[in-house]
């Protein structure tokens, strides 16, 4: 298969999200592989103060280990990091998390974009970004900067999506590589590692 | 504003890291990159910079643009009373205990455009406290020290800090702390009048005096490992015994040796110095 081919080197996946992106990621965690060769970094957006429910929810759902990131950790294989509420979070050059306080991007912060962007230049072409459901089109510039650096752009498909908005829009903006299913991505990722 | 590979790359940011520590003695280069880097590509297309070499020669010959440069790399984004259940600790637990001692001593350190000093200021009045503490409120940038001692902040913002402040345990009616003018609120000149705003490098500067509370929220983020190693041992010597340290909600003193002689207190981002 081509995408074997083209992803086997894959060192990181983020996958970004906003509103309908949690049922999805529902659906897709517990069919992962426990062995995934890369870290799994999660940015969804949502309300500040719900901090610690969403890696709580998260590990009920798969036998990879779910924690929040938190500021100058190493991104591990076989770990999903959930990006915390509040805080955009960069990737650096040495794969460590940096959490910053800055003024919200797309009305967001964390912005799907700023991982997605810095993530692009740490991991390069070994970087796997996937845009989820929401209603806004954070996460658009970011997968630009993935497919600048060389890495590989996949979105929900637009159709699956409750809110079709950002994939959508991903889609007008740029030439995306996958457009997937919920039921095709638990594979698409196993197979990437 | 984004663009699709950097405007900037990382030998173009140690560049000018270098001219910024070499013509002002500003040393940026314990920061977290990522997070450095994306702040001035912004600047250089917020600006509409022509060239690097353009960008560079300003930042390097004009003093009012460097002094920009600075204020927009940095980070300035604050409120009053963020994050409510650490002011609600800070009143109900830190300050009395701190209320016991004849005279007390604060350190907010980055204090960015002083929403948190009159935070603080406001939670020591209504303890009765006021009178016999003195805030020592820094931050590197002398821009944001002249906004913070305006005591001025914007009027739509009051909503948000009103119900934060009541979130962390205030009963009084919050707008009775500043006059309305226009689109600012003026806070009342009492707050201010035991906030002493002054520039203090935590790269550079050393400790200036003994405090019984240190409070650095969301700045360590900014700066990598070892640079956070020096800074938490400045706060250390700049610690009285039994003295609070805060630091923001996603930071932490685990990472160093200095933590064994730190307590924390329960469920907030405070350490109490035991020994």
């Amino acid at each position: 298969m081509e995408e074997s081919e083209l992803m086997k080197n894959c060192e990181a996946l983020i996958i970004g999200g906003s509103a309908g992106s949690l049922e999805v990621l529902l659906r897709v965690l517990p069919a992962l592989s426990p062995t995934l060769s890369f870290p799994v970094i999660i940015v969804v957006h949502r309300k500040h103060g719900t901090d610690s429910l969403l890696p709580d929810l998260l590990s009920g759902k798969t036998s990879l280990k779910v924690k929040e990131i938190e500021e100058k950790e190493q991104a591990m294989p076989g770990t999903v990091y959930i990006a915390p509420s509040d805080y955009h979070t960069l990737i650096e050059q040495n794969k460590t998390f940096s959490l910053d306080y800055s003024e919200k991007v797309n009305y967001s912060r964390p912005a799907i974009d700023v991982t997605f962007q810095t993530g692009a230049e740490a991991y390069k072409g070994k970087l796997v970004c996937m845009l989820l459901s929401g209603s806004n089109s954070d996460g658009v510039n970011g997968l630009k900067s993935v497919k600048a650096w060389g890495g590989i752009t996949v979105i929900q498909d637009p159709e699956t999506a409750q809110v079709a908005y950002m994939p959508a829009q991903a889609a007008l903006q740029l030439k995306i590589d996958y457009t997937l299913s919920i039921e095709d991505m638990a594979d698409f990722i196993n197979l990437l590692s | 504003m984004y663009s699709e590979v950097s405007l900037i790359n990382d030998e173009q940011v140690d560049i000018l890291l270098a001219d910024l520590l070499d013509h002002y003695g500003y040393d940026f280069t314990g920061y977290s990159r990522a997070s450095l880097k994306r702040r001035i590509i912004r600047l250089y297309s917020l600006d509409k910079a022509l060239s690097f070499a353009e960008f560079r020669y300003q930042i390097n010959n004009d003093p009012v643009y460097f002094k920009r440069f600075v204020e927009q790399i940095t980070v300035n984004v604050t409120e009053m009373f963020r994050d409510p259940a650490f002011f609600k600790t800070l009143r109900d637990v830190v300050l009395p205990k701190l209320g016991t001692y004849p005279f007390i001593r604060i350190w907010l350190a980055g204090c960015s455009t002083g929403e948190e000093a009159y935070s603080i200021s406001i939670i020591l009045k209504e303890l009765n406290l006021l009178h016999k503490s003195l805030i020592y409120a820094t931050d590197l940038n002398p821009v944001v020290l002249e906004k913070a001692a305006q005591s001025m902040f914007a009027l739509s913002q009051m909503k948000q800090y009103s119900e934060n402040y009541i979130a962390s345990g205030g009963q009084l009616d919050f707008s009775s702390y500043y006059t309305a003018n226009y689109s600012l609120a003026k806070f009342d000149e009492e707050l201010k009048r035991k906030i002493i705003f002054s520039t203090h490098n935590l790269v550079s500067d050393h400790t200036f005096n003994e405090f019984q509370l240190i409070l650095c929220r969301n700045v360590l983020i900014y700066f990598d490992r070892d640079l956070q190693h020096k800074v938490l041992q400045l706060f250390d010597e700049s610690l009285e015994p039994l003295g609070y340290l805060a630091l923001g909600s996603k930071e932490t003193i685990d990472f160093s040796p200095l933590s064994k002689n730190y307590k924390r207190v329960p469920a907030e981002k405070i350490w109490r110095k035991v020994s």
